[in-house]
This record gives C-alpha cells, structure tokens and sequence, in this order.
C-alpha cells in the first residue's frame, strides 16, 4: 500500500511541536567554552595596533585570537566561494562595518562578550566607498589593496546575449520604455542565527562540527583545503536549522575562528552570531542597481530587452553561485515572452559593506532578472495604454514553443504559461477588480492591481557547466532497505525547514510500495550521507530528489532479478504493478519489496553479477535545470495622504510541475509571498555616507509580520519536467522571486493617477509619499 | 522559580536573562532566542500566566514566580490542542518560532476560545516567523479551537446524559 | 544574542523602599519595572546601570479606576491592562487607540504606563495621548507627592521630571462631559515606532469646541503638544475647514528631524495630516461634525 504524492502531515513535527529539536546552540559539551567576535566599528580603516592583554587577563578568557595570530598559521585569509579572498580576521586594514578582527573564547558567553570591551583597537579611518555608483570614479578609495596590483574597485564584467540583434530591434521598435531600478540591498534574516560548535578529539584528531550549515560536504571540502585538516578527519553535522534561505551557504570567518580556537584550546568551542552580526556581517542579497529597457511594437508585440547592472558585492567577493557565472542566472531576464533578442551587461564593484549578494531565494540573481522584466512590462503596458494582462498574455511564450531556447541560452523545459495566467485572473476575478478600480478612482479612493509573471531556472546544476570552486553540482543519494523491508535514505542535501524527511521519504515509497512511514531520511551529517553541494537555489527536489528515484527505481529493478530468482521464472516475466513485482497474467504470483529484501540478504541463490542486499548509491547529474514557473496578482489599498499601503489579496497560481507533498509545497508558496511583502514594503539595509550600517536591527530591518500579510490565494497547475524522473521541478523560491514585482506593479498601478511610473522599494508610507509628490527618495542610501 | 511545574533553587547573575537561564541552566533548549532587540519572539515563554519575552526578563524578576515553556505544553504524552493543530496543519517548518507562537497561541484560546482569523493574526503580530508566511499558523490555532469546542461539546453531552 | 554587563539588583518592598534605595544607590540606579525599554538598552550595553531596583512587587500601584471624576492610572498597570480597562476605553478612546498600537501584543502584557513614560522616548506614543489629554502625573520622592503636568512632564529626549530618587506612581486624567477623543499612528509595520503619530481631545459644547488637546510624537512637537493649533481651536465652530487648518499649524511649528523612518517633510505632513483626521474622528466620537458635506476623510 502506497501513500505516494499526497498531502501527508510531516514526520519531522514530533520533536518540533514539542520544544525537542536540535539547533546548533541546543549543543553543550562538557568543558564547552564561548566564541565572542569584536568586529570593526569603521567601514573603512586601518589597524594600528590590537592589544588584548586586559582581555587575556580576564579571569574568564581562556584565548584571544587576532589576524597577527591567524597569519603566523597562514589562515588570516580564506578563500571565498567566488574564487577571491576574505579576511577571517583582519590583519591590514578593515573593510567594512562590522569586519571581524578579534575572537574572544571565554568559559561563559556572557564573559566573553565582556571581553571584548576589553580589547583596545588602534584604528585609523579612511573614506569609505558607499554609493556603489562612485565605487568606479577616478580616484575613488580602493577597498582591495591586498589583491596585488588592485588600482580600483572594479571586480568583473560580464554579458549575455546578443547585443547586435539587440540594438537592431530596438532600432525597429516604435516603442521603448526605460528605468533605472535599484533591488536594494536587503537579508534573509533566517530567525536562528549561524553558528557552530567545535570539537577535536584528542586522541583521534578528528575536528566534529556541528554547524549552521546548507551545505556541509563543501563546507567540509574547504574546511580540508584551508586547514590542512585531512578530509577523513572532519565530520559536520548540520543538525536542526532555524531557517537558511542562503544566509546559511556561506563560510563565515566565526566558523573558522571556533575551529582554531578548539585546536588551540583543545577545548569544545562555541560560537553563536548575536541579530546584529548577522544582519551586518553575514551573507546579505541583491543590491542591483539596473538600468533596464523593453523595445516593442505600437501592437504591443514585446521585441527585445536590454539591461545595464551594476552589482555591489561588498568589500568581498563572496557570492555562491556556479562559478562560470558571476552574475548568477540573471540573464534569465528575459523572463515568460517571446522575444527576438536580448543582451545585459553586468559589472561587479566592491564597496565598504559586507560581503555577499547571492542569497535570500534568489535562484542565483532570478529575483533580480524577474523584478526588471516585470517591471519593464508594466511600464510599457501604461506607455501603450494596455492592459497589463492583456499585453502579457499577446507575449507570454505558448506551449507549442517548449523546450523553448531563450535569446541568452537557456532552454526552458516545460511549461504552459497562458493556462497558468488565465487561472489567476479567473481566481482573482480581474475584470471586477478592474471596475471596482475605476469606481474607487472616481471616489478618490486609490488600490491598485500588479500581476507577475515569472519563470524560474532552479536545480543547479548539469556539472559541466555548473560548479562551485571547481565542486560540481552533482547530488547523491544512498538507499539501503533493511532484511524486514524498511528503508533508510541518505541525501546530500540539507534541510532548514522544507520538509525533507517527509517528501525523500514520500518519492521512495512511491518508487517501493512502502509506506513513507518506513523510509528514513537521514542528511546533514557528512559522516552519514553522500557528497553533494547542499541545499540552495530550489535544488533538493529537481537534483537530490532526482538522485533518490533514481536510487529506489534501481532497487526496484534489483529487486526484480531477485523476485525472479525467487519465483523460478524469468524477470521479463514480471511487471511492476499494485506495489510489487507480480507474474504477467498471474498477478497473484507477486513479491513485495519487504519480502525480497529478506531473501536478497538470504542464500538464495542469485543470478550471475547480481550480488546481495538491496541497495543503490546514485549520483545524479541533471541533464538541466527545471524551469517552474507562476503567475501572481496583488491587490493593494493606498493612502496618498499617509503614503501607507495595505495588500488586501494575493492570488499565486504556481506550477511546479508534479507536486510531491501539496501541503508542503503550499507552505513553501506562503513563505515566499510573505518575502515578497517584506521585500517591497519594508525591507533594506542602507549606509550612511560614513558606512555605519543602519539595518542592523530588527528594529529598522523589518520582517513583515501576521498584520501585513492577507491569507493568501493559491491556485495550482502542473506542467511536468520532461527530464526529471518523477516531472517535479522545485519550489522553494518561486515565490520570492515572482511576489515582490507584482506588489510593486500593484502599488505603481494605484499611483497611476498621480502620474507615477516607478518607485523603487522598499515603498514605505514615506517612500510612496515622496513618490507621489514627484520627489522620489534613493532606498538604498540613508536619509541625511 | 517553578518551571513547567517544578520548583528549582539557583544562584544566578542579576544580568543573566531569562532565557539563558531556561536555556543553558536549566536545559529547557525548546525556547529560542533570535534577535537583540525583543522584536522577533522566539523566545516567548508564560510567566505567571502571561506571555513574555523571556530575552527581555532578568531571571532574578521571575524569582518566586511560574514559568511554562513548550516543554510544558503537553501532559506528558498527550499533546496539547494547540501542538495537534500545528502538526495537522501544517503549521510550522523549521520549528524556530513554533514554540513561542503555540504559546501565545495557549493563551489566546484559554481568554477567547473562538478567536477569528484577524484576532489570531493580531495576537502573534509579535512574533516573526520566516517560513510559513503565517497562513497555516492561523489555520492550526484555528483548529485547536475547533477541536477543542468539539471536545468541550461531547463532554457536555456526555454529562447531559 | 547581545546581553548586559554586569549588574547589582534590589526588590523594593514599598514606595518608600523603592525611594530610599535610589537614595542610597544614587544616580547608577535605575529602576526596573517592566523593563521592555531598559533592559534593551541593557543588553546593547547603551545603558549600564550599576543598581536595579525591581519594582514588579509593587502590585499597589499596578490599577486602573475612576474617582473624584479622574481616571487614575497606577503607573505599574502594564499597557494590556490599559488597553483591556473597559472603563479607560470608554472615557478615553485615545488610550485605547493609542494602545492598540503600541509594540506588540506580548510587549504589552510586561511593559508599564509607567515606564514607558519615565523612558520618555521622542517617539513614545502614550506620551502624546496624555499630552492630548491633558493628564496629571503624580510623582513619590523622599520629600512627599507632587503633581506635575503631563506637558512639563516630559523635559527633553529621554528626560523627565522625574528626580533621581523620585517614583512617577500615578497618571491622572480629569473625566470632563462632551469630550471625544482620538488617535492614529503611521508606522512602516505593525508594532514600529511611529514615523509620525497625532492623537486629539475635543470637549465639545454644541458645535463649540471649549477645550481641546492635540499630541504629537515623532515629529518633534515640544512637550509632545501642538499647542499653537490648540490656541486655533478654542472657543470656535468644529468644522471641517477649521479642523484641516489646525493640522497646517501643527505642522508648521513641530520640528521633525529626517531618519531611516522618512524625511522630514514627509513627517512634516504627517503632523498635518493626522492631526486634522485625528481632530476630525475625535470630534465625531464627541458628537460633532455629523453629516457635513466635505469634511476629510477619517
């Protein structure tokens, strides 16, 4: 009896629901000591001098580690998932607000962070670069000094698509419309901060961490590169997270410090980042500022897209994404439509800011790419006086179009746009809202209606062309079915949240006839599980999700010869029907796979070449990405005399393709709508002109709570992958990335009236003000 | 300090917030803390009753007070309403913030125990949650409710007959 | 998580208690109460105080009642107290407007009128509602009780009358027929401090207004009053023109400063704008302003 792909409640809620999960900070081992980081005050200094002998001297401190200490052990500096450096305690100068420069490890964590008040830091401030839009200017302060040669703050430029073509339709267009844009710089604030606890074993050597971790096999690669730790020797286990949304992919400089210090101390040591380390310091997201244009006919017939980015990385160049791509997935702007051509040019520049970019549900830079085109196309609708959906649905690629080849090369797999709009019109009853618009208008009542439609490259990735540092985007999977039937699966992913141990658990049973309640997940611990490249990009259904079918249907066919051997007949003989291989024509002749586990570890005699047990080890290169796509539509209300917005109804219309677990797709859907709210509304980090960053709070980072957000609509249609096993594509970001633009084109749209073509976000009620006077404010810088 | 019933007697830190001294002392690892500025709710707890943010109380103010914590949610093996709707619906992902909302959840239902939509929303409006866009938690506190009207119902009628 | 430095502690048993160990600890001491501002501030190490004098035990000061026509509000009443008082409500709907604003839900189960008050934060909603209403602050200090008003309360950012060995115990709020009153908030997310607040009092004799309070948070208004606007008011019709004129003057004499909340013309506008609707629902709760064509918008 199979429960295959339905909405079972999770097996992970037992220890959840009653307080027994187990988070890194959970963890205390005996003689632990406490990590505690005193981080830079200035975004741009040098250091004079550190003196640590009062900290030393706290009866308390058992160790104080500078850059000078770390240097002496060649480990002052590590590699970054881009292929540059970063400090992990500053040594020259420091680069950012918040830059770590000296780690206390004390016997409490309250004596640790007293401590660091006793570390006194000679500092010499410099000019710090803020605006990313003077980090290129003659004669600009240059953050990189240390990279040999480095005259400026130029890091890459890159482009995609053909400019030629481009041009020439633009050329041909009777309409352009373009914007300036700026994604502003915002933080996926997972509510459990990173973190890790580490511990050598002095007899073995062997380095454990427990660590906040998405990704613990390349976490444990590097560990190995940059120490010199054999590989063997360290074990991580990324035990229950709080949460990762990226900010959990990076190294940070804390792990590295607990690694040393444990050494040193030959001690059990923990580091926790308090809220404010981690909004400053940890890995940030977005922080594009883009210049976009659309070309298109009078008809409405979208010809072409053009984009100028320019990209603040921080004072570090440490985005993750597959390394041939510096920009991530962005030139995926071309986004649903049907065009002749398209051409974006991307240039990196470091600031005086935390290092990062890639992060927050960002499928590598897809939120960036969706923002603009959708925004462009609503732009253009209100240039040629259409109708934002009517004008989607005349562009919208048609099915007949799929695997469609988009002008900067990717190839979408499956997909059927227009079926997917039509039913979100049809949920949000779009024509009413559009007459109940003009009504409001005449009453001088202003709400506005955005749609979004996006189409998401997730699943990273087909490792010739995908790696990360030269790791490539490979997953695996490891299926062993015990002598009496039960089933234990290890994946390389990691879960912070998504309900893995439930859905691998729901794609084996499917694949076995067994219960999901007999399949155990087990991930997260690179002593126990198969190597692979963690959990980010929407990737552990399209990729580790894949590995697992792929595993259970070899077990299945093993299985087969096995049935055979015991039945006495010949496997062609056999049929996989109801759970089990039955006789062709005789169903009742049937073994299930619990009964042909027990004889596979038996002596029954088995056929030549085929040993016993029933296990697979896969590893899964996917031939592709999935490209899960939606369409979303946002109603706002707005007050033009408070500038306050209030989303009244969010309508999302996903396909994912099949859908393994709905209730816990579903759930992924609300996150990300939830995202789109706090993103558009609410949510930035901004400098002032000396660099102190002002988002480093939940007090002025804000996350939308149960207030803001409306109970959200969702609607459902199913589009296969045709090159994935089972046809799922993923889920996970999709709405992070399709919600901000609707909520934006929303708000834009009720603001029509009053002559508004574009804001940028967060659209705070004071932001929506100046926007409607004509004095729009720049989000990404503070008010001064 | 009576924590989930049982008395404890230590000697603490005035500094030492409430939340490390569950935590870390006393081993109750179920409340979590998650920001610096009382804002994010993770750590909610009752005290007296009453829920708080336990990174925002001295241990030394609960002395001589009671203190329930999700480990104190269920009777033994038997799950609270509130814990059965959130497993039902689906009403948490990472966990993070699942213990200080089925709390505040606790208390909602013991003042009004037929709370609307907007009332639910209103009374966790203190407490982020970064996975589940809110929706399910409502709808699991909407059937604690239900289950426990249920429940209230067929015990009456049990004791009508 | 960012925790204190270190720090003594004290359970006062009385008033007299709590006063003489303030005496005794000298300006290091602070009093906790429900500490949801202090101990904030605590654990960010922006205050250090060497003394905690923890008075949650006072529960005589923890009430809510009407008597000799004021409504008297004991300074350790926590703010969901305040907000659940039925008879608070019905007298001063500001209060509850203002209440139901404030932090959050569970903040307001541990955090005082007091306190709040006594932290005097510029941006302090509940400091602007008792300026609107014109309320009296009873102070304990080792010489005796004084009074104070909720004007002269408040002396500057994150200062108040309030001496250091002295208690604030109890706000008073003369019950006076005719009135209405209001208060409404702008913040960027539920539970934010406000970017720009306004709350109004109007007494109301037939279409007169005879006395009116209007207070202002976050905006730089002095002591939290928009008195130029009040001075407007008096003695003349609620009407919908005068009642959108007042706003103007509000704005033009408060002196927001521009921060990550807006800028200041933006605050500048809001003063404006909420003082006029917060005049206009006030007055409307009074019995005024019924059915008059072009009137703002509430």
């Amino acid at each position: 009896m199979t429960t295959g792909y339905s909405a079972i409640p999770r097996k992970e809620d037992a220890r959840f629901i009653r307080g027994l999960g187990t988070y890194v900070d959970d963890i205390s081992l005996p003689g632990m000591l406490h990590g505690a980081i005193l981080r830079s005050p200035y975004a741009h200094a040098v250091i004079r001098s550190v003196d640590v002998a009062a900290a030393l001297a706290h009866p308390m401190v058992e160790a104080v580690l500078t850059g000078e200490d770390l240097a002496a052990q060649g480990l002052a500096w590590m590699p970054t998932l881009s292929g540059d450096v970063q400090a992990v305690l500053a040594t020259d100068k420091v680069r950012f607000q918040g830059q770590e420069v000296a780690f206390v490890v004390a016997r409490d964590r309250y004596s640790a962070r007293d401590a660091l008040a006793l570390i006194d830091v000679d500092y010499e401030p410099l000019p710090p670069v803020i605006d990313a839009r003077t980090a290129l200017a003659p004669g600009a302060p240059v953050i990189r000094d240390d990279l040999p040669g480095k005259q400026d703050n130029h890091i890459f430029d890159w482009a995609a698509g053909d400019e030629r073509a481009t041009a020439a339709a633009f050329d041909d267009a009777d309409v352009t419309v373009s914007c300036d844009m700026v994604y502003p710089r915002s933080h996926p604030a997972p509510l459990e901060t990173c973190g890790m606890v580490a511990d050598v074993d002095a007899v073995s050597g062997k380095l454990t961490l427990w660590s906040t971790s998405q990704a613990p096999h390349a976490h444990r690669t590097m560990y190995a590169t940059v120490t010199g730790l054999p590989e063997h020797k360290i074990r991580i286990v990324s035990p229950d997270l709080g949460g990762g949304f990226g900010n959990k992919v990076p190294i940070y400089p804390g792990y590295l410090c607990a690694v040393v210090a444990a050494m040193q101390t030959g001690r059990p040591v923990k580091w926790m980042e308090d809220r404010s380390e981690n909004l400053m310091s940890g890995s940030f997201a977005r922080d594009y500022h883009m210049h976009g244009e659309i070309a298109a006919t009078r008809d409405g017939k979208i010809l072409a897209l053009r984009a100028r980015v320019l990209a603040d990385h921080g004072a570090f160049n440490a985005t993750a994404q597959p390394t041939k791509f510096p920009a991530g997935f962005f030139h995926i702007f071309t986004g649903s439509y049907d065009l002749r051509a398209a051409h974006c040019q991307v240039t990196g520049v470091y600031t005086s800011k935390a290092p990062g970019g890639v992060a927050y549900s960002c499928s590598f830079r897809v939120t960036e790419a969706v923002y603009l085109v959708e925004r462009l196309v609503d732009m253009l609708a209100r240039e040629l006086g259409a109708d934002p959906a009517e004008l989607r649905m005349r562009n919208l690629l048609q099915p007949e179009q799929f695997p469609y080849t988009a002008p900067t090369g990717w190839q979408y797999d499956s997909g059927d746009y227009p079926r997917a709009l039509r039913l979100a019109l049809e949920m949000a009853g779009y024509d009413g809202l559009r007459a109940e618009q003009a009504e409001r208008r005449e009453r001088g009542e202003y709400m506005g209606i955005g749609l979004s439609f996006f189409t998401e490259g997730v699943g990273a990735g087909p490792r010739e062309h995908m790696d990360i540092l030269g790791l490539g985007m490979a997953d695996g999977a490891d299926l062993r079915v015990h002598p009496t039937g039960k089933a234990v699966l290890a994946i390389s992913v990691q879960t912070q949240g998504q309900g893995h141990e439930t859905t691998f658990a729901q794609l084996v049973a499917h694949e076995l006839g067994l219960s999901p309640d007999d399949v155990d997940v087990v991930h997260g611990d690179t002593d126990r599980t198969p190597f692979g490249l963690g959990t980010y990009g929407s990737r552990s259904t399209p990729v580790s999700g894949a590995a697992a079918v792929v595993a259970a249907r070899r077990v299945r066919d093993k299985a087969r010869l096995v049935a055979a051997a015991m039945l006495e007949v010949a496997a062609d003989d056999l049929e996989w029907a109801d759970g089990a291989w039955r006789v062709r024509g005789d169903p009742e002749q049937a073994r299930t796979i619990p009964e042909i586990a027990m004889a596979a570890h038996s002596s029954l005699a088995l056929p030549d070449g085929v040993e016993g047990h029933l296990d697979a080890s896969v590893v899964y290169n996917p031939p592709n990405l999935t490209f899960p796509f939606g369409a979303y539509i946002c109603v706002t209300d707005v007050d033009p005399g408070t500038g306050e917005v209030k989303v009244r109804r969010f309508i999302a219309v996903d396909d994912c393709g099949v859908r393994i677990n709905p209730m816990i797709v579903e759930g992924q859907v609300h996150r990300g709508l939830a995202d789109g709210i706090g993103v558009a509304l609410m949510q930035s980090i901004v400098f002032d002109s000396i660099g102190n960053c002002l988002g480093g709070s939940f007090m002025d980072y804000l996350l939308p709570t149960a207030m803001e957000c409306p109970s959200w609509e969702l609607g459902a249609t199913v589009t296969p992958s045709p090159h994935h096993p089972v046809g799922a594509k993923g889920i996970g970001e999709s709405a992070t990335v399709g919600s901000p633009p609707a909520v934006v084109n929303s708000v834009i749209d009720a603001l029509a009236p009053f002559d508004v073509k574009h804001a940028d976000m967060p659209l705070t009620p004071a932001n929506v003000w100046r926007a409607i006077q004509g004095r729009p404010v720049r989000p990404d810088l503070a008010v001064e | 300090m009576t924590v989930n019933g049982t008395e404890y007697v230590r000697e603490v830190e005035p500094r030492l917030l409430l939340i490390h001294f569950l935590r870390d002392e006393l081993r109750l690892t179920g409340s979590h803390w998650g920001c610096d500025t009382s804002n994010c709710g993770v750590c909610v707890v009752w005290l007296d009753e009453t829920p708080v943010k336990s990174c925002t109380v001295l241990a030394a103010m609960a002395d001589g007070h009671r203190v329930m914590t999700v480990e104190g949610l269920s009777r033994g093996q038997r799950l609270d309403p509130v814990q059965q709707g959130f497993a039902a619906c689906h009403g948490l992902q990472c966990g993070f913030c699942t213990p200080g909302m089925m709390l505040t959840a606790r208390w909602l239902l013991n003042r009004n125990p037929h709370p609307t939509a907007a009332e639910i929303r209103e009374a966790i409006s203190g407490q982020v949650c970064r996975c589940t866009g809110y929706e399910n938690i409502v709808r699991s506190v909407l059937w604690a409710s239900e289950a426990e009207r249920a429940q209230s119902e067929g015990a009456q009628s049990e004791g009508a007959q | 998580m960012q925790v204190p430095a270190h720090c003594e502690y004290e359970r006062a048993a009385s008033v007299e208690h709590a006063i003489a160990l303030l005496t005794r600890y000298g300006p290091e001491a602070r009093i906790l109460a429900g500490g949801h501002s202090l101990i904030p501030m605590m654990k960010l190490r922006l205050a250090q105080p060497e003394v905690l004098i923890d008075i949650n035990g006072l529960t005589d000061l923890c009430y809510i009642t009407v008597a000799d026509r004021e409504l008297r509000i004991g300074a350790l009443a926590r703010h969901a107290h305040l907000l659940d008082s039925q008879v608070a409500g019905q007298y001063f709907a500001i209060l509850h407007d203002a209440e139901r604003v404030i932090a959050d839900p569970i903040v307001r189960n541990w955090g005082t009128i007091g306190g709040s008050l006594c932290q005097a934060d510029p941006s302090e909603d509940l400091s602007a509602a008792f300026a609107a209403v014109k309320g009296t602050m009873v102070i304990a200090g080792p010489d005796g009780i004084r009074t104070v008003s909720a004007r002269e309360f408040h002396t500057g950012p994150y200062e108040t009358q309030v001496g250091p060995a002295e208690l604030l115990t109890e706000i008073r709020l003369p019950v006076r027929p005719g009135g209405g009153s209001a208060y409404l908030k702008v913040a960027r997310r539920a539970g934010d401090w406000p970017v720009g607040a306004a709350g109004a009092a109007v007494w109301l004799d037939g279409e007169m207004i005879i006395d009116v309070g209007i207070g202002l948070t976050a905006v730089g208004a002095a002591h939290f009053a928009a008195a130029e606007a009040e001075e407007y008011l008096i003695g003349e019709a609620a009407t919908a023109e005068r009642l959108a004129r007042a706003g103007q003057i509000a704005a033009e004499h408060c002196r927001p400063v521009g921060d990550q909340r807006g800028p200041a013309d933006y605050k500048r506008h809001l003063a404006g704008e909420l003082t006029a609707r917060a005049l206009t629902l006030a007055v409307r709760r009074a019995g005024g302003l019924a059915d008059r064509a072009g009137s703002p918008a509430a």
